[in-house]
């Protein structure tokens, strides 16, 4: 049992999806101007990731494995999460409206997002079965989720700083984005 | 070479995909959401600015409101009348022309008759500014900082600091009152653009400080009140307002006011 908490709290901070993989950097970045947006992302992201590194374990041990066919796992991980992605884009629409618009056009834009896709190869390449796999995805997403809306908090209180051109925008979010990692370094070693 | 190397792969991945799309294929029919078709024309009708001018949350919002009767049809400020009759096309139905508005800002202190009270060093943002001691640097506690936080907020471009104060330039300006909020000292205004005549003060001090603070402050002297033929002007709280409804533009008050705090407004 211990075991399983420890994979979930390691997948949060130590092995942070963003500050320490460095994966998925583009919706870290692109969606991170507003604490509200950054939660919308952040939640549309833990619910893909969590029912993506159940089917594509599934998909991995179940087709790919049986017919030694393991070389194709990108290619069929990735039709998992787009096919996952547009499921749950349209039972979102159906069931809430509200959820719906909250999350808007970033539903979508988890296509292309690289953690999801991380965290099944992931899964992957460590062999975990499935309870680990899901543990793992979803600690990821919660840890990618906690690295955004910390991103967006400090990100709007840039916004009132008086910073030097040559840093306005982007640049200092990097910078941001840089010193964050180094914070999360501190959790490294935490956990084996 | 094994034929099944080849097989395995294009049938496996091949019916992965199938399933999926058919999968997903049903469920775009089980989830199939009923969209009015109105809705998206009259989406395509809209500016598209996203400006929130309306009270709804963007123009997709917007539109459905009107489709769904809870939004006038004239109710992007944004598009003026040009949208709203285009609306009305998609919809069927007559629409009032409505008169175009502008935001103006209600300060005419610009660096040369207005006072300062300090040299301000801060962060270059009114409403940081506008939390200090005093309000600011500027003697009138009222008047137009010209730090421009309405810049920042303003989509369209429409705003520029001319000498000091907040100047809108009324060709750009759409009305959609991102600025009217923005401002920490409420200063702005929607005006019917028609209306040239206008007060250009928002001070409700006494007229001897407002005197003290700026050579162009409203002083509360009542000439414009006493003068006005149409009964259109007022001081009230020491401050003259224009009544829109019934001002005809005729510029008495504008020669008569001692301090030209009422302006006939032209860029």
């Amino acid at each position: 049992m211990s075991a399983y908490i420890l994979l979930f709290i390691g997948a949060i901070v130590v092995n942070n999806v963003v500050l320490s993989r460095f994966l998925g950097i583009c919706p870290f970045l692109g969606v991170s101007k507003k604490v509200e947006t950054a939660l919308g992302m952040g939640m549309a992201v833990t619910f893909v990731i969590t029912l993506a590194s159940i089917i594509s374990y599934l998909v991995y041990g179940l087709i790919l494995k049986p017919l030694e066919i393991t070389f194709l796992y990108t290619i069929a991980f990735i039709l998992v999460i787009a096919s996952l992605v547009q499921l749950v884009e349209m039972v979102i629409q159906k069931t809430s409206p509200s959820l719906y618009q909250a999350l808007g056009v970033y539903l979508p834009l988890i296509t292309t997002n690289c953690a999801v896709l991380g965290v099944a190869v992931i899964n992957m390449q460590k062999n975990y079965n499935l309870l680990q796999s899901t543990i793992n995805g979803a600690g990821t997403a919660i840890g990618f989720t906690l690295a955004i809306v910390l991103l967006a908090g400090l990100r709007e209180k840039i916004e009132y700083n008086d910073i030097p051109k040559p840093f306005k925008g982007y640049p200092i979010v990097l910078v941001t984005a840089g010193l964050m990692a180094i914070a999360f370094l501190g959790f490294a070693g935490l956990i084996k | 070479m094994n034929i099944n190397n080849i097989i395995f792969p294009a049938l496996s991945l091949g019916g992965l995909g199938l399933l999926f799309g058919l999968g997903l294929g049903f469920a775009a029919k089980k989830f199939a959401v009923q969209v009015n078709p109105l809705v998206p024309k009259v989406r395509d009708a809209l500016p598209g600015a996203n400006c929130g001018g309306c009270g709804f949350a963007g123009c997709d919002a917007f539109a459905k409101a009107v489709v769904d009767g809870h939004a006038p049809l004239n109710g992007c400020p944004v598009g003026g009348g040009e949208c709203a009759t285009a609306i009305a096309a998609i919809m069927g139905m007559e629409v009032k022309q409505t008169a175009k508005t502008v935001a103006y800002v209600k300060c005419n202190g610009t660096c040369d008759k207005a006072k300062e009270k300090y040299v301000y060093e801060g962060v270059m943002d009114c409403v940081s500014a506008n939390m200090l001691q005093g309000k600011g640097s500027k003697a009138c506690e009222y008047g137009c900082l010209g730090l421009g936080s309405c810049i920042k907020a303003c989509q369209f471009g429409a705003i520029d600091i001319v000498d000091g104060v907040a100047v809108i330039l009324p060709e750009k300006c759409v009305a959609c009152g991102m600025c009217v909020s923005a401002c920490p000292k409420n200063l702005i205004e929607i005006v019917p653009d028609a209306m040239k005549v206008r007060v250009a003060c928002s001070s409700f001090d006494k007229g001897k400080s407002v005197k003290d603070n700026c050579a162009v402050g409203c002083i509360s002297c009542g000439l414009c009140q006493k003068n006005c033929p149409y009964d259109a002007i007022h001081v009230n709280n020491g401050l003259a307002k224009v009544d829109y409804d019934k001002c005809v533009q005729c510029g008495i008050c504008v020669d008569k006011c001692p301090t030209d705090a009422i302006v006939r407004y032209q860029i």
